[in-house]
Parts: C-alpha cells; structure tokens; sequence
C-alpha cells in the first residue's frame, strides 16, 4: 500500500522536476551550440560595431548591434501602441464596466490572443503595409511602424488582462476612502486606484514587452529585415527572432554560421529571461504590497 | 475640487466615454482583422480547396496535406504535453508543500512560458532533429510544440483541480482513503472538464505555431500526406506564410494566402470555442454541487 502510494508520488514529482530540467535543457543546448561560435568568432565580435553578414565572401561579420537595435524599437514601439490602449481597457474592464459588458468584452479581448502570429503578420503585409504606404507616402509600408503595430495588437491581450488584474486587486478600502472624501469614480481611478495599482500595470507592460520581444512570425513578415541600422521607425528592421528564423533554414548544420545563430538565439533568451524575471519579481511584491 | 466651470462629474463622464472607446478601438480593431480575412478568404474556400494538395507550383489546387500535417503535429504534441501537463499539476496541486522545490519548478515553469517560440525552435533543432537523431520530421516539431504548450496545460489543470472544493478531499481522507485514492476517485473526475478545457486551448496555440517548427520539420511542399512519424509534413501556418511572402508569384496566390488563413483562423477558433463551452458548462456543474 505505501509502497504503491509513493511511487505514484514519485511518478508526478519526476514530471513536476522535468518542467526545471527542460529550462536548464534549453539553456545547456543554446550555450553548447552557441559554444564553438563564440570561441572562434570571439564573444567581442557580437557586440562590436558593424554588420551581421556570417557568409561574406572576403571577411565574415558577426556584428548584432543592429539587429538588437530593431529588437528593441519594435519591442518598445509595441508597447507604446499597446500599453495606454491596454490599460484604458483594463481600466474600464476593471472600474468602469457593468459585469455583463465585462462578461461579454472579455472573452472577445482573449480572441485577439488566439490569433496566430502569422496570421497576424499577413494582415500586416496586406492591409497594414498598404495604409502605412499611403499615409505616409513611403514605397512600401513594410517596417519597424508596421511591426510595432502589429506586435502591440498581440500583446494587448497579455496587457489588458494583467492590468486589469492588478487594478482589481487594490483594496476595496482605498477606493471606498477616496469616494467618501468626495471624489468621483473617475478622480478616484485616476488619483488612488491607478498608482497603487502602478507597479502592477508596469509589470503587465514588461510582459508585454518580453512577448514583443520574442515575437517572431509577425515581425519577419512586416518589419523587412533589413540589415543597416535603422534611424528611424520608417525604416526596415531585423530582429533577433526573425534574424533566426530567416538564415537557420538555409545554413549546414554544424557550421560556424549554424552555432552563430545559436548565438543569436541566447542572447534573445537572456533579453526575455531577465524581462519576465522582472516583471516576475514586481508582480510578486505587487501582489504582496496590496494584500497587506 | 472643480475646475473652471465644468464639473467633476462631467469630467468624469468625459474620461469614462475615453476609456469606452479605447475599448471599442481595441474590438474595432479585431473586426477588422476577422472581417479581412473571412470576406476575402470565404470566396477561395471549396471542396477542392479542402480536399486536394496544391498543384502547379501551389497556384492551384488545395491545402489538404497542410491540414492533415497540422493535425498530425497537433496530435503529437498533445501526446507529450496533456500526460505530463496533468501529471505536473498533480504534483503542485495535490502533493507538493510549500518550499524551495515547488517552488523552483513553478519558476521553471513561468518562464517556460515566457521563452520565445523561435527558441523553442532552436531547442527542438538541438535535441530532437541533431541529438536525437530524428531529422526534421512530424517527432521533431510534435514534441517541439508539445513543450511549448507543457505551461500552458499546467496552469489550467491546475486551474481546474483548485475549482475542485477541499471539503471533496477531506471528505476521502476522513474515510480513510490514501491519498491517491482520493485524488483518482474525488479530485479528478469534477476536475477533468475543466482540465479538458485546458488542453483544448493549448492545442489551439500548437497549431497556430509557426517558428518552433520551421526547421523542425516543416516542408515547403509536400504534395502528400506524412507517411511515417519521420517523414516532414507541410502546415497550415507555415503553408501561408510561404504563400504570402515566399512563393515566386505572390499575387497569384494571395487568394489561396486568404484562403489558408481563413481556414487556420476557424480552425483555431473552433478549439477556443470547444474550451469556452466546456468551461461554462463546466463552471455550472461544480456550483450545483457545492
């Protein structure tokens, strides 16, 4: 009986300790793919100035700046169209909202979230593309612009529910406080509910930011992937995801162009790693802070 | 309090109607995305659309290999991910106590979350195609995208055996049952629709997924179907991103794209759907019990 008893008990711990080996797993592969490339490329080469182009014919270089450079404006240009649109929503969601529109808006809000990326993408390259183009008078409309649209629509839905998350786990107490003192719904929301539920909404955009970050259909498909330093967000951008995405088809298994790929890859997952890990640490002593 | 001859409350009616609209800016938004896609896509849709492999360098004919190869993947990657998923949940729910080990693999598992699906990619090419030694095949990119999804079905099932209520188990110990005689007969069968719920929306992601299966096992065409769990397959999602920016004709066949985007979308849908009415019908179930 006991015997029996523990070993089904062994049974669900081994799978619950798989969940930790499989993220080791996947830092242990990245680094040892990664490994022959930055011993003989040399780690300095990543992130020194210059371009990525691994199969030039005369000197090879691995340069990423660039293409961190277009991860990050997408990353933030995504959070700049998703963030205020994201907590308006969660804000009405949360405060404003009879529970039936809630019941009704929310499950519409997470349809958004079942997408796919490239679905997402190729509304970018047919109908977003073409109105960037003649708004703004550009030869095409396929570029940074194009992917933060795009990539802050698929975080929306991470954000609105996040945030709207944090604004309803402030206590009931400071809005009954604020009201009795004389404020509106509205003062109150805006002057009480919103900061102390600010940390909150900042760790839902960090969020955000890592899923833009990570993002990699959707960008490859708008964002042009050019390789130059972009100045503006008019220009083409490659990110790190895309960058991936676009050569690792092509190039021979085991070659330095293969591991520096893998290189690419780590370095997207430490960005997003240390991100989430924020947003992580915040979340938790939100959640702590308000439930004192 | 008032500023200049317009009142708080106007104030606050003026804010209120923003925050609506930014709400409907947000629903606006995502009708018109659906609207695209189904009005320009509906017309493409036909038998043969459905039914056959795409011909003449994939500017006619069909998408069936594409969608046999997502459900096949799909299929797979729910053989890894449902079992373990539920397992793990099992674990953090019903077995673990508070300390640093649960404490690590709920840690492990946020951030499983968070990993972008291009890494997971890369991850799949390393140990399953090279380590492994399964090439790009269906094995491949299944349990490639069974990982990706592993977060996701934890955290539903989970979900779905804390709906269970603790009277339920106190109820079983008190009879004297062990503990995994009370979780098999009392915690799990309430808890399983909700946990269905789980693996249905999991399953919607895995077959929206591109990246992790791009080198994986993906084919670019493929005009039959997957004979062995060895041999690649086309899909749906990589088939419309092939169509909308690798194909040499690209405007010919962007009606097909529409086409294979429309199809993903209900395809997808319909698992999202699947998930909510089980959830409703699930969450009307337990109160009646309690």
């Amino acid at each position: 009986m006991n015997i029996k008893e523990n070993s089904i008990k062994m049974i669900f711990l081994a799978s619950g300790l798989l969940s930790i080996f499989i993220l080791l797993g996947i830092f242990y592969l990245l680094f040892s793919n990664s490994f022959p490339a930055l011993r003989d490329v040399g780690i300095k080469s990543f992130f020194s100035r210059g371009y990525w182009n691994p199969t030039a014919y005369s000197v090879p270089q691995y340069s990423i700046l660039n293409i961190i450079k277009g991860t990050f404006m997408v990353g933030t240009g995504s959070l700049l169209f998703a963030v205020p649109l994201g907590v308006a929503c969660a804000a009405y969601l949360a405060e404003v909202a009879s529970p039936r529109e809630r019941e009704i808006f929310k499950p519409i809000i997470e349809i958004l979230a079942g997408i796919p990326s490239v679905v997402l993408g190729f509304f970018g390259l047919v109908v977003v593309a073409p109105l960037l183009s003649s708004v703004f008078g550009l030869p095409n409309g396929i570029n940074a612009l194009n992917g933060s649209i795009l990539v802050g629509i698929m975080a929306l839905p991470t954000v609105v529910s996040l945030a709207e998350d944090a604004v309803s786990a402030v206590p009931q107490e400071y809005r009954h406080a604020s009201l009795a003192l004389g404020a509106t719904r509205w003062q109150t929301l805006k002057n009480v509910t919103i900061p102390a539920a600010f940390s909150g909404v900042l760790a839902a955009s960090l969020l955000g930011m890592g899923r833009a970050i990570g993002e990699t259909m959707t960008v490859l498909m708008v964002t042009g992937n050019a390789l130059a330093a972009p100045s503006s967000f008019m220009d083409s951008v490659r990110t790190l995801s895309a960058n991936i995405a676009i050569e690792m088809g092509e190039v021979p298994m085991g070659s330095l162009h293969f591991h520096s790929l893998f290189v690419v890859g780590l370095v997207l997952f430490i960005i997003t790693f240390i991100i989430n890990l924020l947003a992580d640490i915040i979340f938790d002593r939100y959640r702590k802070g308000v439930s004192m | 309090m008032t500023r200049k001859g317009i009142s708080k409350y106007t104030r606050e009616k003026a804010a209120f109607s923003i925050l609506r609209i930014s709400l409907f800016l947000v629903l606006l938004i995502l009708g018109i995305i659906l609207y695209d896609i189904a009005s320009k896509g509906l017309g493409v849709i036909s038998w043969e659309f459905l039914t056959q492999p795409p011909r003449a360098g994939m500017t006619a004919g069909g998408i069936f290999p594409a969608m046999v190869g997502t459900f096949y993947v799909t299929v797979l990657a729910a053989l890894l991910a449902v079992p373990l998923g539920i397992a793990t949940a099992i674990y953090l729910n019903e077995y673990a106590q508070k300390g640093s080990l649960t404490r690590l693999i709920r840690i492990s598992l946020r951030n499983l979350a968070g990993v972008p699906s291009i890494v997971f990619g890369l991850f799949g090419v390393a140990l399953f195609v090279q380590k492994f030694g399964w090439g790009a095949s269906l094995l491949a990119a299944g349990m490639t995208l069974g990982l990706l999804t592993l977060p996701v079905t934890v955290t539903a099932a989970e979900e779905a055996l804390k709906t269970v209520p603790r009277s339920y188990r106190e109820g079983g110990l008190a009879l004297g049952a062990t503990r995994w005689q009370m979780i098999s007969t009392l915690v799990l069968p309430p808890a399983i629709p909700g946990m269905l719920t789980g693996v249905i929306l999991g399953l919607a992601r895995a077959a929206g997924e591109t990246a992790p299966i791009l080198f994986t096992g993906a084919a670019f065409f493929l005009p039959f179907l997957p004979g062995s769990p060895f041999s690649q397959f086309m899909a749906l999602p990589y088939h419309l991103f092939v169509l909308a920016t690798q194909h040499h004709d690209i405007s010919t066949v962007r009606p097909l794209a529409y086409g294979t985007a429309l199809v993903l979308l209900v395809l997808v849908f319909l698992l999202n759907l699947g998930a909510i009415v089980l959830r409703y019908r699930f969450r009307g179930h337990l109160q009646k019990g309690r």
